[in-house]
Order: structure tokens, then C-alpha cells, then sequence
């Protein structure tokens, strides 16, 4: 009985889908501009054309990402670290970490790197970089740090409070309580989230072409803006998308890991 | 009772397939309106009856526009004011067609928007935009109403700004706008060891050439002028280039197939010969440079 339910539920998914997909296709190949929007957006010529040199400027993206990735890693956690610090010695320091955090969670990227990019350089300082590539990776840290360090310390703090507790009782300091038994939980559960910030991070590096970079999404609209034809575009985010999917499908596995660990060890 | 949502899901979009099919029979009978061989004004397929809509970007900056800035929400200059070359043309062109100054409407069309498929907000667009073969097939072009050279823009007293042929120019970083031939004319002819950096918009490529992140700025001769004097403290222009190929030159743009591109091209050829073209070039816009070689 079970199996014949199974079998006919994997022949409506299948059906439901043919029909869904193919109506989708006709109401779109049907549309009165579709002749226009094929041309200019699936080009298979242009797609062809543009695409070595678009996949060049993608290994920017996948550099500024690597680099930024690291450091927000490091950065983000010290961060949580500080807004997670007990007592009223350390209100300051707590202070200051929620102004950053709200600061750069609230101001749009692409305007923290259109300001940094454009300013930090015009204060003429033979010792600050001028490179735009430099720039847009330091603000997309600035940024992400902020995102980041609020997983970490959900993270901290669904690690319940008995945990820390035991741990001093055994002798252990605070800074040892922390880092041995608080921090280890916490980074294992929030690895899903922190990969999913990661995926925001390579999709935002195509924001730093704003400063004149040549990435993959600049190198794209550099293409369109010579032929008037988009393809480029979809050529980019083809590059962006094969970049992703894999990483949002290891996620997808680590959370299906950290799943069954936790029931095949629970209770 | 179970099928109930599959059978809603072939409905919903057994409606939206024929809503689909409908309007393609409505953009039928549209196109086949546009056979009028007059150039007259009420025979023109126009996007609003009775009004010229011209589209260029705003800010709208000299010399190309001019005036003083009064009408919301044009910035840095007023297409309106029929100061500036691109407005002068559009207010001749647009006298020729037989508007009255006061039947032209300016609308604000940024570069990249100007060859998006699909049917346009303007009767034509005025922005700088040099015609190139590929680019025809997306858009219309009008005949030239400028030929256009590429000039360099550098900042007085850094190292590039001693050089004095193009040989000479290829260790340094060079910014174009994007979509302009700038970029191509760096790219194909410049050669430069260092990557071109390419900006959404003039201001940006500005910003970083008064930064020092780039070395030289390649824009279109006239626009140079404007950087160089008033946008880059101690801005110069090193030379203008030779041109290379075929002479490039500005086209206005209509959407694909439009009839008025003939009548538009009708005008311009008047307004050449009748001198009226080389009178507004020479009131508005500079151009002795030295070439470099």
C-alpha cells in the first residue's frame, strides 16, 4: 500500500512538472517580445564571445572573495567575542561593537564602497593604497564582519549557560572556559549560516566594479554596452551561479551531517 | 479532492499563456501603422502626439548641454535652455520636423537604459553615443551630428604628463567610462600594460583621476575640455588622438525600426548643408588640441 502511494505520488510530481515547465516555455516563447529578448539576452554567438574574457575578470571576484572571507572570519568572531565580554568593565567595548555592528548592517554596501573607494584615497596620504581592489575588499570586510559576528554570537549564545558553568567549576578560566568548550558548540552550529554569508560575499564582489575594478559583472556591462546585447550578462551569472550551487549544496550536506551526528549521539 | 491544486496550476497558467498570446496580436497592429512617407508633424509615430520626446542622461553636462540649472530634475545644466551643442541640435532638429520650441520634451534616459529592448520612452535619444555596426542591431542610428576624436585628460605635474606620443603612454593606468569608444580606443590602440579601469559614469572616472588612481582619463574631445577646465583641479589635456579606422561620430538613438530615424536624417542633412551644424560646433564646442602621434 505504501509503495503503490509512493509510485503514484512520483507520477503526479512528474506530470505536474512537464506540464508546469512547458506551459511556463510557451507562455514565454509566445510572448510578443520574446524574438527581441532571445536575441538579446541568449545569444548563443555572443555568449561565446564574451565569455573567456568575462571568465578572466571573474578570478577577481574569486580572489577578493578568498581574502575577504578569511579575514571576516578572524575579524567577525573577535567581534562577538567583545559584545559577549561579562561585566561592567567591559561596557565600552560592548558599546562599540553594537555601534559597528548596526553601523555597517545599516548602510547599504554599495555605499560603503563607493565611499571608502572614492575617499580614502583623495585624503592623499602617500601611505594609504590606492588600488580600488584593495578598497572594495576592505569594505566588503567592514560589512560582512558586522553580518558575521551576529552569527557568531547566536551561535555563542545558544550554548547553554551550564556549559560555561561547568566548565569554571573544573577550574578553567574565563578565556579557557571559552575557547574550549563555549566556542567549539557554537562555530560547529552555525557553520550553515556563516557558508550562507559566504554566498552573499561572492555574489557582492561584483559591487566593487563600481569603483572602476574589472570584474566579472563590469567586463559583462563593458560587452553589452559594445553591442547593445545582454548576453554577457547571463554569461556572468552563469559564472556567479556554478560558483554557488555547490557551495549552498555543501551546506545543504553539512547541516544533513550535523543532523544525524546529533541524533545518532543524543541522549 | 487531492488533484485539486495540480488542475488550479494548468488553469492559472492556461490563462496566462492565452493573456500572452492577446497582447502579441495588439503590437501587430502597432508596427503596421509606421508606413507614412511624410516627414510632417502629425504624421510622425511619435511616443507622445504632438511633442518631440528626446531622452539624454542627467546629470546633463557641458559642453553638450548648457544654462543655468532651473528646471527639476535636470542637474549641472538644462536641456531645455538650447545652450549647449546636443540641445541646440535637438532644438534645430526639431524646428526642421516643425516643432515649436515649446513641443519638445526632455526626459531623463541614463546611458545603459538608452538600448534596453523593448519599446522606448523617447522619440529619440541624445547622449554622446557613437555608432558602431553591432550596436545598430539592437538600436536605429541617426547619421553623425558630430565626428568625434578621443582626447586624453591627465593631471599637471605627474609623470605622465611629460609624455608626448602614444608610445610613450603604455605604462601607465588609463579609466574610460563604460560602453564609451574610450575604452575601445585604450584597449585597441593605447595598449596599456596596466588594466584599463572602467566607470558606470564620467563623474566616478573623474573622481579617480583627481584621486591619482588612475593616471589618464580618454573621453571625446569636447567632454575633455569640460574635465580638464573645470572638473580636475590642474587638469590638462596631454593631445587628442589621431583617428584610426574608420572616423567615429555621435548618432542619435531610435528604437528599432522607427520611422522617424529617415525624417531625423532628412533634418541633419539640411542643417549640414545649410552650415547651421558647423555654426553650432564652432559657438559651442572646442576643439584644437595637439594630436599626439
Amino acid at each position: 500500500m505504501a509503495g503503490g502511494e509512493g509510485r503514484r505520488g512520483v507520477t503526479v510530481a512528474l506530470l505536474s512538472t512537464v506540464v508546469f515547465f512547458t506551459l511556463l516555455a510557451v507562455a514565454i516563447t509566445h510572448a510578443p517580445g520574446w524574438p527581441e529578448v532571445k536575441r538579446t539576452f541568449f545569444n548563443w554567438d555572443e555568449f561565446r564571445a564574451s565569455m573567456p574574457e568575462i571568465s578572466r575578470a571573474f578570478l577577481l571576484n574569486v580572489k577578493m572573495f578568498c581574502i575577504a572571507e578569511a579575514l571576516i572570519l578572524v575579524l567577525a568572531l573577535l567581534l562577538a567575542i567583545v559584545r559577549s565580554l561579562p561585566g561592567p568593565v567591559f561596557f565600552p567595548m560592548r558599546a562599540l561593537g553594537i555601534a559597528y555592528a548596526d553601523f555597517f548592517r545599516g548602510v547599504p554596501t554599495i555605499l560603503v564602497i563607493a565611499l571608502l573607494g572614492f575617499g580614502a584615497p583623495a585624503l592623499q596620504l602617500s601611505w594609504v593604497p590606492l588600488s580600488t581592489t584593495f578598497w572594495g575588499i576592505v569594505a566588503l570586510v567592514l560589512v560582512y564582519t558586522a553580518y558575521v559576528s551576529e552569527v557568531y554570537r547566536a551561535g555563542i549564545e545558544s550554548v547553554h549557560r551550564s556549559q560555561d558553568a561547568a566548565a569554571r567549576s573544573l577550574g578553567l578560566t574565563h578565556w579557557q572556559s571559552l575557547s574550549r568548550v563555549v566556542l567549539p558548540q557554537a562555530v560547529r552550529r552555525v557553520i550553515p549560516p556563516l557558508l550562507n554569508d559566504f554566498i552573499g560575499l561572492q555574489k557582492d564582489t561584483a559591487l566593487v566594479g563600481f569603483l572602476g575594478s574589472v570584474e566579472a559583472f563590469k567586463q559583462s556591462q563593458i560587452d553589452a554596452a559594445a553591442t547593445f546585447n545582454y548576453t554577457p550578462f547571463v554569461a556572468a551569472a552563469v559564472l556567479f551561479v556554478a560558483l554557488t550551487i555547490p557551495l549552498a549544496r555543501f551546506t545543504d550536506w553539512l547541516v544533513l551531517r550535523d543532523r544525524r551526528r546529533r541524533h545518532a549521539t543524543g541522549t | 479532492m487531492r488533484r485539486a491544486p495540480a488542475i488550479l496550476l494548468v488553469a492559472l497558467l492556461s490563462i496566462l499563456a492565452a493573456g500572452c498570446g492577446g497582447s502579441s496580436n495588439k503590437a501587430a497592429n502597432a508596427t503596421g501603422t509606421t508606413t507614412g512617407t511624410s516627414c510632417k508633424k502629425d504624421t510622425l509615430n511619435l511616443v507622445n502626439a504632438g511633442q518631440l520626446t528626446v531622452g539624454t542622461d542627467n546629470p546633463a553636462f557641458p559642453p553638450w548641454f548648457g544654462g543655468p540649472e532651473k528646471k527639476a530634475p535636470w542637474k549641472v545644466s538644462n536641456p531645455y535652455s538650447r545652450e549647449g551643442y546636443e540641445s541646440a541640435v535637438t532644438y534645430a532638429v526639431a524646428s526642421k520636423l516643425g516643432f515649436t520650441n515649446a513641443e519638445v520634451k526632455w526626459i531623463v534616459v541614463p546611458f545603459n537604459t538608452a538600448f534596453a529592448p523593448g519599446p522606448k520612452k523617447f522619440d529619440f535619444d541624445i547622449n554622446q553615443i557613437s555608432y558602431k555596426p553591432a550596436r545598430a542591431k539592437a538600436v536605429d542610428f541617426s547619421d553623425s551630428y558630430y565626428d568625434v576624436n578621443q582626447a586624453l585628460v591627465v593631471v599637471k605635474g605627474t609623470p605622465i604628463a611629460s609624455a608626448t606620443s602614444i608610445a610613450a603612454l603604455k605604462p601607465y593606468k588609463f579609466g574610460a567610462q563604460l560602453g564609451t569608444t574610450s575604452y575601445d580606443y585604450i584597449t585597441n590602440n593605447i595598449k596599456p600594460a596596466k588594466k584599463t579601469a572602467v566607470f558606470d559614469t564620467n563623474d566616478a572616472a573623474v573622481a579617480s583621476l583627481k584621486n591619482k588612481q588612475i593616471d589618464g582619463l580618454v573621453v571625446d574631445l569636447p567632454t575633455a575640455f569640460y574635465i580638464s577646465a573645470v572638473q580636475v583641479p590642474n587638469g590638462k589635456i596631454l593631445g587628442q588622438f589621431p583617428t584610426v579606422g574608420t572616423p567615429e561620430h555621435f548618432g542619435m538613438v531610435f528604437e528599432k525600426g522607427n520611422s522617424l530615424d529617415r525624417c531625423v536624417n532628412d533634418a541633419l542633412s539640411q542643417l549640414r548643408t545649410d552650415g547651421t551644424l558647423k555654426r553650432l560646433q564652432a559657438k559651442w564646442l572646442q576643439a584644437d588640441a595637439p594630436v599626439l602621434k
